[in-house]
């Protein structure tokens, strides 16, 4: 009966470890075969492979500046690092992004990069809330209804935005204007302007100055609106995230909107803002509040209520895609300046073919050493070693064709290099396993009873080790940038792996292996020999007569541990005089 | 195989032991001078290199290169470019890349002035092309100070949770603050071989270093584990002291370390080798040096630093202390009655 359950155990554990197998590999087989339209595309067999090893293209990106409008080099650096962040919040992927002479910034990035990418990338992102003044459907040339253009020769708190008015037309308030939405804002000039302006010449990132009134359209050009001046500034965003917008019975809505967390400033701006906007009657348009993107309205919603949690919802003509671009690009901030394409260039491979091919053969003569080495030490034992090593690998390559076709993952030569090294972390679990069960069966033990016992002291080893090893991997992931987060989630990867392949795979063979004559009986070459070990003079409770000159304390005081009460009391009586007279010679 | 079974067997019960903890002052003693040495040697130098991807440095593009517009001469082009740089500024450790379909891009560590200008006219000279039509500019670091002071940040709160962890696992501040010191010599000396030999320090070196954190951790953690399971078995009445106690331990699991060791050293070595004597220098020589080093001197540091000052930490516990007394007594006792 007492073999019945380890072998049974060991059987569903193999089981388990197929299914896992199997399952990966299905799912991987159907993304290959249906994946063609889903978002992340088909999956492959072969895993993406990074910026090293295959090249991608390089987009040089140059300020967009007023004349005069020179970039610092602060601005540049803060650029460089937040179009980083941008790209790592989408996958994997391990771009580069460097400064090119004194301005530009240049983004590497492996594949060939889509609209949607080139957009996360360059965009500025520069959000605001501004109340609307005037709003009517764009393809309306004229206003018919005008609200009084103010005129006067008061000076207002800054100049016209937008343009050089005509030298009739009052480019000043009747009255400074109270708050933001007050219609003193509108100026003749600037209703001249509005009346004249076309949406299809708004430049995407026109700079308009916060504290003054701004034209612009929405962002399919379907209305044209006056803005009041800023209200809530982007920069007051801490965090946001993308989703299906609920309706108010909290049903989700099939639409994808954009969840912003202010600061505590924005979450009082947003507050005051709703609080006068709420005012107006519903039909008034200014009740609504436009939220401006690079100077575009990208939505512009009538105030239903006041607003005081800092969490408003910005809906729009969002995708699920570009839902999740501006939610990244919010939560890391607006670039400092926008940028244009200036280039975008397909790049080769910094390090050749040749690299990963060698990369490829030095990992491969190493396993070849790694088998031969284990061959020696374990004799067939180390069979199961080679065994282990190879399900590790099949699993791990799985999961990284996996990683690669959901989450951008790529391989990069460190990666490579990272992988081959991890060998040496997986065989370890084995060998710290295999030195258990040597010292159960030096401790007389027989086979199946080492491989439990040993079992429960290796694991509690590999436990305690492989978490220090999974912690480095969880702390860099989340808190490092750039490549060390590839770095880190390939050394996490081995290591889930690692624990996987030594709880399904090696110790049910091992349960196994045990009942088999040929181990069971510690066959010379079987590595589990337990003559070669030691053990035979040594049963249990018998202790080797004397002649040996030095003490074998270490011995005697594990199988001590290890003897019913009975018989540590005889074996104490038995060896009392011999070992305290030995062991000191030990020290 | 015999006789290493043997060794093994010997190493278990304590028939064969090596006193690791007992000549402490000698391995503290070699690891002062290792130290020391890694400190000075990379500081007479002249300080440690960094690669381009930490410093910047200098850019050449050449546009509609003859050579890149059939396949077959692209290598042929990549050599030619890196010979021609290489033989105006020896140590220039040029990276070529071919840009769109016919641009070669050649980026260089940063040159001077005078350098930068004649390495723009051997690249005009050896592609037959005017000295205006090597466009020459300076790149950034693509490792800027960002990624490094964030992944210090990590690299400083992994250490302190690795730290806890360590403490609540093993229910000891000292094991935990062992394993460190033995890291931080790993660290350091393996750093030290790049500065003393002016190896390159790239992100791929860089990533070889967190790799190397976690093994030599792992490796402690390992050994430290035998420590507490033989250590917290010995009761006040143990035949054993407690530094004699750890000493078994590291000697019962000596196999253990030498055979993981060389297990995890094999492949790391073929991957120096091919990347050393075969491809030259670059990412997988980088990368494989520091992971070889480390390998090395963190299996070394468990047993030699770990182990000693974890017993050191301890032997002053008043515990501890009376039990050793109390052993050293009775040994002498049965001495003198022999």
């Amino acid at each position: 009966m007492a073999r019945t359950t380890p072998v049974k155990n060991a059987w569903r554990a193999i089981v388990w470890l197929t299914a896992l197998t199997v399952g990966l590999s299905v799912l991987i087989g159907a993304g290959s075969i249906f994946g063609e339209d889903s978002t992340t595309g088909a999956a492959s067999w072969t895993p993406k492979l990074a910026l090293d090893l295959e090249g991608g293209t390089q987009i040089v990106l140059a300020p967009q500046l007023e004349s005069g409008q020179t970039v610092t080099g602060e601005q540049l650096s803060q650029a460089v690092s937040i179009i980083r962040d941008r790209i790592d919040a989408s996958g994997v992927s391990e771009a580069e992004v460097t400064t090119q002479g004194a301005s530009n910034v240049v983004v590497s990035i492996p594949g060939q990069p889509d609209e949607e990418t080139l957009n996360r990338i360059k965009s500025s992102a520069k959000l605001e809330f501004r109340p609307v003044l005037y709003t009517e459907v764009a393809s309306a040339a004229t206003a018919e209804e005008t609200p009084e253009p103010a005129d006067g020769a008061e000076t207002p708190e800054g100049d016209a935005a937008t343009a050089t008015p005509e030298p009739t037309l009052a480019t000043t308030p009747t009255a400074t204007p109270t708050d933001a939405s007050d219609l003193n804002w509108i100026t003749e000039a600037l209703f001249d302007d509005y009346s004249n302006f076309d949406c299809a010449s708004l430049d995407s990132f026109s700079v308009a100055p916060t504290d003054e009134p701004l034209i612009t359209c929405e962002a399919d050009d379907s209305f044209k609106y006056i803005l009041g001046p800023v209200e809530v500034e982007g920069s007051t965003i801490t965090d946001a995230s993308s989703g299906l917008i609920s309706s108010s019975q909290g049903v989700s809505t099939n639409q994808w909107g954009v969840f912003p967390t202010f600061n505590d400033e924005g979450t009082k701006d947003v507050a005051a803002m709703t609080t006068r906007l709420f005012g107006f009657d519903q039909t008034d348009p200014r009740n609504r509040f436009a939220i401006v993107l690079d100077g575009r309205v990208i939505s512009a919603p009538t105030t239903q209520g006041i607003i005081t949690g800092g969490n408003p919802q910005i809906s729009g003509s969002f995708t699920q895609e570009t839902a999740t671009v501006l939610a990244d690009q919010l939560k890391f901030g607006a670039l400092p300046i926008g940028f244009e394409v200036q280039s975008d260039q397909k790049i080769s491979a910094t390090l050749g073919s040749a690299q990963l091919s060698s990369g490829l053969i030095a990992g491969l003569i190493g396993l070849l050493l790694v088998v031969i080495y284990s061959l020696f030490q374990y004799r067939l034992l180390g069979l199961v070693t080679v065994a282990s090593l190879v399900v590790a690998g099949v699993l791990t390559y799985l999961v990284i064709a996996y990683l690669s076709w959901r989450h951008g993952y790529r391989l990069s030569l460190a990666g490579v290099a990272g992988l081959i090294v991890a060998i040496g972390f997986t065989a370890d679990s084995f060998i710290v396993y295999f030195e258990r069960i040597r010292d159960e069966l030096r401790d007389g033990r027989s086979l199946t009873g080492a491989v439990e016992a040993g079992w429960k002291r290796a694991l509690r080893t590999i436990f305690a080790a492989k978490a220090v090893n999974l912690l480095s991997a969880v702390v860099l992931f989340v808190l490092a940038v750039g490549n060390v987060r590839g770095f880190a989630l390939t050394l996490g990867l081995t290591t889930v792996i690692d624990v996987l392949v030594v709880v399904l795979f090696t110790h049910p063979m091992l349960q196994l292996l045990a009942t088999t004559k040929f181990f069971a009986s510690g066959h010379p070459i079987s590595g589990l020999d337990p003559k070669a070990l030691g053990a035979v003079y040594r049963g249990r409770a018998q202790f080797r007569t004397p002649t040996a000159t030095k003490t074998t304390a270490g011995a005697s005081r594990e199988a001590a541990r290890r003897q019913t009460i009975a018989e540590r009391k005889a074996a104490e009586m038995a060896g009392t005089a011999k070992d305290s007279s030995s062991d000191g010679k030990e020290s | 195989m015999a006789s290493f079974s043997k060794f093994g067997n010997d190493l278990y019960t304590g028939e064969l032991s090596v006193n690791f903890i007992g000549r402490r002052k000698v391995w503290y003693l070699l690891a002062a001078i290792l130290i020391i040495v890694s400190i000075l040697g990379p500081t007479l130098r002249g300080g440690y290199v960094f690669g381009i991807e930490f410093t910047g440095g200098s850019q050449f593009q050449i546009d509609s290169v003859e050579a890149l517009k059939s396949p077959d001469t692209n290598a042929e082009a990549q050599k030619l470019a890196t010979d021609t740089v290489t033989g105006v500024v020896a140590d220039a450790d040029p990276k070529i890349t071919i840009v769109g379909t016919d641009s070669l891009r050649i980026q260089t560590e940063q040159l001077e002035p005078d350098e930068s200008t004649a390495v723009g006219d051997a690249l005009a000279g050896a592609f037959s092309v005017e000295s205006d039509e090597v466009a020459a500019s300076f790149v950034g670091p693509s490792w800027g100070a960002d990624i490094t002071s964030s992944a210090l940040r990590a690299l400083l709160v992994f250490i302190a949770l690795a730290a806890i962890m360590m403490a609540i696992y093993f229910r000891t501040w000292k094991m935990s603050i062992a394993a460190m010191i033995a890291l931080l010599h790993d660290i350091v000396i393996t750093a030290g071989v790049y500065g003393i030999f002016g190896f390159e320090i790239t992100p791929s070196a860089v990533i070889g270093f967190l790799t190397i954190l976690g093994f030599s951790l792992y490796d402690t953690v390992v050994v430290f584990d035998k420590i507490r399971e033989n250590t917290s078995e010995d009761g006040s009445e143990s035949r054993r002291t407690f530094a004699e106690s750890v000493n078994l331990a590291v000697n019962q699991t000596l196999v253990r370390s030498i055979n993981t060791g060389v297990v995890a050293a094999l492949p790391v070595a073929a991957i120096l080798f091919i990347g050393a004597y075969v491809l030259g220098a670059g990412t997988l020589r980088d990368i494989a040096l520091a992971l070889f080093i480390g390998i090395v001197v963190g299996t070394y540091s468990t047993i030699f630093i770990a182990a000693p000052l974890y017993a050191q930490f301890r032997q002053n516990e008043p515990d501890i202390r009376n039990r050793t007394k109390r052993l050293i007594a009775s040994r002498a006792d049965a001495l003198d009655s022999k």
